[in-house]
């Protein structure tokens, strides 16, 4: 049942090292606040689950916290490469990073399989790719009615799954909207589920397209206004294009990278920091 | 008006688009080509995106698939897995437009890796939604700009299937679509042959030579028969692309 706590405690007790951990969120809500949190707090041989890597695990990275990644595209978005990610599969820097990758349709299916509690997914897939040599976690099966080859996929379950969304009520039930991703299946798929909020309101009003995670599929919401910065959250801030271009500038070498990690273990990073929110606060765009 | 080599792929992209048909589009030369399809012959093009928006009409470029303007300006936004299992898996889109980073000569397409898998030259992206797009159109429009390095003979690694190694792969494997029927570049078009599927220039933009474009391309480059020449982009093609704006970014 979820508890609301500060993003400190709800990663201090609910993220651990080895874990395997999945930040999801289609180009919109993007927990890097979370993630930033999972820096300070120096997670280490973390399995990072994502289908776009994004910044956000460029930066998680880039900082050491990881020795895996499963994922489908991994790039910045619109700008071009992930020069952390990069690095690290080419040349172990700061530490070696095994990798597994899948398409879109396979990660998605993965998630989807671990939420219906189901040991693999079916799919149509995409046959004579060279994709399937190299991951374990896909093959081919016969449909037992109609004898046609088709893609299986593996479950994916996460230790933790974390979220970003637009608000949560007071018992901790919460509601996003806008592109809605993947983010339901991989809470509802991991062991532990954690979000983040905008901010907390006495009762959920209905919005359009919107998907409601109830209070008893998380162990813990925090409020953290700004937390998805430099991505967006519908209906309280645009994505930071500029940010995204910039970064492409920070990471691409490793000593301006290490001042950018440097102020984020600070807690002072220039965007999503909860000590900069106040909790609580109504941002909405009118 | 004069237009540049870019400009000229961009429209001949966008008139191989239909009004009425559905697109699943992928971002940057195809997000903007199919855009100003939209905007100019086919107003009634339905343009479909990997991040669950469906039938989108943004009024700005999007920098990313996932941006708000095609949410804000979608008939419905659906998850992530339903756009790829319920919209793109059966058969419900009649054109994929997709891009790359290598195409070989039967237009499979490399977006993963340049060099080994294991130890890379240059680690690419990855798949995304590209793989199930090409398994799952009817058919698959290609947008890349023209170089060697891009056009090659065999792709490293292939991440997208095109037409394999002929004309009787697609079947055998049970691909639905028909894969990649043209593929448009700065210099021109390539569609593959129709006995072999291996990629041949069927059309020369306005100004370019046939020995400029095998300059580009990495293999032994059949030219068709019946060679054409695009015509040049109309004023209204370019003062129309030209006022397409991307969502607050500083640089495009």
């Amino acid at each position: 049942m979820a508890k609301i706590v500060s993003l400190t405690d709800a990663v201090a007790e609910f993220v651990h090292d080895g874990d395997t951990v999945a930040l999801e969120g289609f180009t919109h809500l993007i927990p890097f606040a979370a993630g930033h949190e999972i820096i300070r707090q120096r997670r280490r041989d973390l399995t990072l689950a994502r289908m776009t890597p994004d910044l956000i695990y460029d930066q998680i990275i880039g900082a050491g916290c990881a020795r895996k990644l499963i994922f489908s595209w991994g790039g910045n978005p619109g700008v071009g490469s992930l020069y952390r990610l990069r690095d690290a599969i080419t040349a172990g820097w700061p530490v070696p990073l095994e990798i597994e990758e899948h398409t879109h349709a396979g990660m998605a299916n993965r998630y989807v399989a671990g939420a219906s509690g189901l040991p693999f997914a079916v799919l149509r897939g995409a046959a004579g790719t060279d994709l399937t040599r190299h991951t374990p976690t896909v093959t081919t099966i016969r449909c037992p009615f109609t004898g046609e080859h088709l893609t299986a996929v593996a479950a994916l379950n996460p230790d933790v799954t974390i979220v970003h969304a637009q608000r949560a009520d007071r018992a901790g039930n919460v509601q996003l909207w806008g592109i809605t991703g993947v983010q339901k299946e991989a809470v509802l798929a991991a062991r532990r589920a954690l979000a983040t909020v905008e901010e907390v309101v006495d009762e959920l009003p209905p919005e359009p397209g919107a998907i409601v995670l109830p209070r008893f599929t998380l162990n813990a919401v925090a409020v953290v206004p700004g937390g998805a910065a430099p991505s967006y959250a519908h209906g309280y801030y645009d994505r930071d294009n500029a940010a995204y271009l910039e970064w492409d500038t920070i990471s691409r070498d490793r000593e301006t990278f290490t001042a950018w990690l440097r102020d984020v273990e600070k807690g002072n990073p220039e965007k999503g920091d909860p000590e900069k929110g106040e909790p609580g606060t109504k941002r909405r765009r009118p | 008006m004069n237009h540049t080599a870019e400009e000229m792929m961009t429209v001949a992209a966008a008139r191989e688009l239909r009004d009425g048909q559905v697109v699943f589009v992928g971002i940057d030369l195809p997000s903007r080509a199919a855009n100003l399809a939209r905007r100019l012959h086919a107003p009634g093009l339905v343009l479909v995106y990997e991040s669950g928006t469906v039938d989108t009409k943004p009024a700005e470029l999007p920098l990313s698939i996932g941006d708000g303007v095609l949410a804000d300006s979608a008939l419905t936004v659906v998850s992530v897995p339903e756009v790829f299992n319920y919209w793109l898996q059966p058969g419900r889109m009649d054109v994929g437009f997709l891009s790359g980073a290598q195409i070989d000569r039967y237009a499979n397409l490399n977006t993963t890796v340049i060099g080994a898998y294991d130890e890379p030259e240059v680690r690419l992206p990855g798949s995304g939604g590209a793989p199930e797009i090409s398994a799952g159109c009817r058919e698959i429009i290609v947008v890349m700009r023209h170089r060697k390095r891009a056009f090659v003979d065999q792709v490293d690694f292939i991440t997208t299937f095109g037409h394999g190694s002929g004309p009787t792969d697609r079947a055998l494997l049970g691909l639905h679509g028909s894969g990649p029927m043209r593929v448009i570049t700065d210099l021109g078009v390539l569609e593959p042959a129709p006995d072999s599927k291996e990629l041949m220039l069927t059309a020369l933009h306005p100004g370019v030579t046939v020995e400029q474009v095998r300059a580009e391309t990495g293999w032994s480059l059949e030219i068709s028969d019946e060679l054409g020449e695009t015509t040049p982009p109309t004023e209204r093609e370019l003062t129309t692309l030209r006022a397409m704006k991307t969502v607050g970014a500083g640089r495009r």
